[in-house]
């Protein structure tokens, strides 16, 4: 049942213009054309929009693994001034909805001539409240005595933590790393804001503008479009789906 | 890390000096992106919504007006905000629910059995979750269309179709529909995660006791599952009230400003270019979840 629409994005990107407008629709193409995949393909650009999505995707993902994880071990294995305070502010901004900070975030980006840049897509991103209390609460539970031994045997901080956390740390690693991968390649109304010109557009951003643009009532052409979106992510799920379903049910369940 | 220092030999105060400068190293790539994108426009926002801030002014920022309140108090004049709030309140109050019991039902009927086919059902409800709310809201807008799947399904039901994202009375009921469609799946898992806590022991004591299915899941799982639903409800409202990219892309936010949600009038005013109107906009949001949060802490925590 949660599928059909899948189904029917799926077969009705096979149908031409003629055959979707006809009336009563059947499931099944008549005759099965590429022809909406073939204009996404050629005229439309689709692989430029995939590369940015991907590109943006990874440095995010990148980003959030590097900096999340070097101020959860800072907050969970070590003691300094500001710390409590850095704690705070970070809660404190976990439930802050993205509408709130985007008129002066987009503000910001004008200033440093950002606009429509790849920085402007990733920099906002680049870490995240949530990552940082993933990282913090399962590097806490790492027993002290193995750090203090390392660092009785003479290593140093940034040795200890690239060679003993890290390896440790793969659970919540993967966890960020697929949350952030899902809320980037989804990231709707930043990108829409911040990428002005088609050649920074991200797949949802180029396929919204298609969809409510003079295109919008092609819709062989916009499910096939929609296809092309979501078939790397559904890949990548299907692929790594009992990471998929832990990851979400971990923040949950905190 | 702490105490390695406390038992290492030498001047203390050195060592805790270099632990400080080691841990602010560690944690300044964060506090410098944090504080630059997250924290200063978050303060920016508040500040702005007291200002007249308007797009012409970005090059000159210090010279817009100071207003007080005034932003705040005209937007509760707007009959367009009063509206979008309305909106907004409506698909929370029947989206959470509606969500919830679906979730719940679909999560129980899974831990009760069909383990076989868990993958394919992990599959099938999570789907929806990962894909971009655009792609799917394409396919939405062509099932809802006065002859569109839905209605098919419904005329076979003996059930004449409303015209669903043309009509001002249904156009926000489609817009539920697809969220709970999209959003079952994460509930289902927490859910499922929780009843997975519940003890065996507990049911079946109930069950010699001459308990029936229902008083067991009403007795017994249910106030276990507490915690659980609250963290579900929490994290649908926080998501929930933020409504904007399902009208953006299936109703632009009509007909009729049907379903026009706060965010959606916030991201009008900015492209309008009342930047201080926006940012204030954003703040009574911000503050609707920050409060329907506590209340939901409070109502679920106390009954117990």
């Amino acid at each position: 049942m949660t599928l059909l629409p899948f189904a029917w994005m799926l077969l009705g990107s096979f149908k031409t213009q003629g055959e979707i407008l006809h009336s009563p629709n059947g499931w099944l193409p008549h005759s099965p054309t590429l022809g909406n995949y073939r204009m996404w393909f050629g005229q439309l650009q689709i692989g430029a929009y995939f590369v940015n999505s991907v590109i943006v995707a990874v440095l995010t993902v990148l980003g959030n693994l590097a900096f999340c994880s070097m101020v959860g071990y800072a907050l969970a294995k070590m003691d300094f001034p500001g710390k409590r305070l850095l704690f705070l502010m970070v809660m404190a901004t976990l439930m802050v909805p993205g509408v709130v900070t985007f008129v002066p975030l987009f503000v910001l980006v004008t200033k440093l001539g950002l606009v429509n840049t790849y920085p402007a897509l990733i920099l906002p991103f680049l870490t995240s409240p949530l990552g940082v209390f993933l990282m913090r609460q399962f590097m806490q539970e790492i027993p002290d005595s193995l750090l203090e031994a390392a660092y009785i045997d003479g290593a140093g901080t940034v040795r200890v933590f690239r060679s003993i956390v890290l390896p440790l740390c793969k659970p919540p690693l993967a966890t960020l790393a697929i949350l952030t991968f899902l809320g980037s390649w989804n990231n709707f109304l930043w990108p829409l804001v911040a990428a002005q010109s088609q050649d920074k557009y991200t797949l949802p951003v180029a396929l919204s503008l298609y969809s409510t643009g003079q295109n919008a009532t092609d819709y062989g052409l916009l499910l096939a479009g929609a296809v092309l979106v979501i078939t790397p992510i559904v890949a990548l799920f299907v692929c790594l789906q009992r990471f998929f379903t832990q990851s979400i049910a971990s923040t949950g369940i905190k | 890390m702490v105490t390695a220092t406390r038992l290492a030999t030498g001047p203390v105060r050195a060592r805790r000096h270099k632990q400080t400068l080691t841990a602010w190293m560690f944690a300044l790539p964060f506090v410098l992106i944090f504080g630059v994108f997250m924290l200063l426009p978050l303060l920016s926002s508040l500040a702005m919504s007291f200002t007249d801030f308007r797009s012409s002014d970005v090059q000159t920022p210090l010279a817009v007006g100071f207003v007080g309140l005034d932003q705040y108090r005209a937007l509760f004049g707007d009959p367009l905000f009063l509206r979008s709030m309305v909106n907004t309140g409506y698909f929370v109050l029947v989206g959470i629910p509606l969500t919830m019991v679906v979730a719940l039902t679909l999560a129980v009927a899974l831990n009760s059995g069909i383990t076989r086919f868990r993958t394919a059902f992990r599959v099938g409800f999570y789907t929806p979750v990962v894909t971009s709310i655009v792609a799917v809201a394409v396919v939405w807008r062509f099932i809802l269309q006065p002859d569109g799947l839905l209605n098919d399904l419904l005329k076979a039901m003996g059930v004449d179709g409303p015209d669903w994202l043309n009509s001002t009375s249904w156009s926000m009921p489609a817009l539920i529909l697809v969220a709970v469609w999209r959003n079952m799946g994460t509930l289902m898992v927490i859910f499922l995660a929780g009843l997975q806590a519940v003890p065996v022991e507990a049911q079946e004591a109930a069950m010699t006791d001459g308990a029936n299915a229902w008083q067991r899941f009403f007795r017994i799982t249910l106030p276990i599952l507490r915690p659980t639903l609250l963290l579900g409800a929490v994290l649908l409202s926080v998501a929930y009230l933020q409504l904007f990219e399902e009208s953006f892309v299936m109703t632009k936010g009509g007909p009729l400003n049907s379903t026009l949600s706060v965010t959606y009038f916030t991201y009008n005013q900015f492209g309008f270019g009342k930047y201080g109107y926006a940012s204030a906009a954003s703040y009574i949001l911000f503050v609707g979840i920050v409060l329907v949060s506590l209340v939901q802490f409070r109502a679920l925590r106390s009954r117990v």
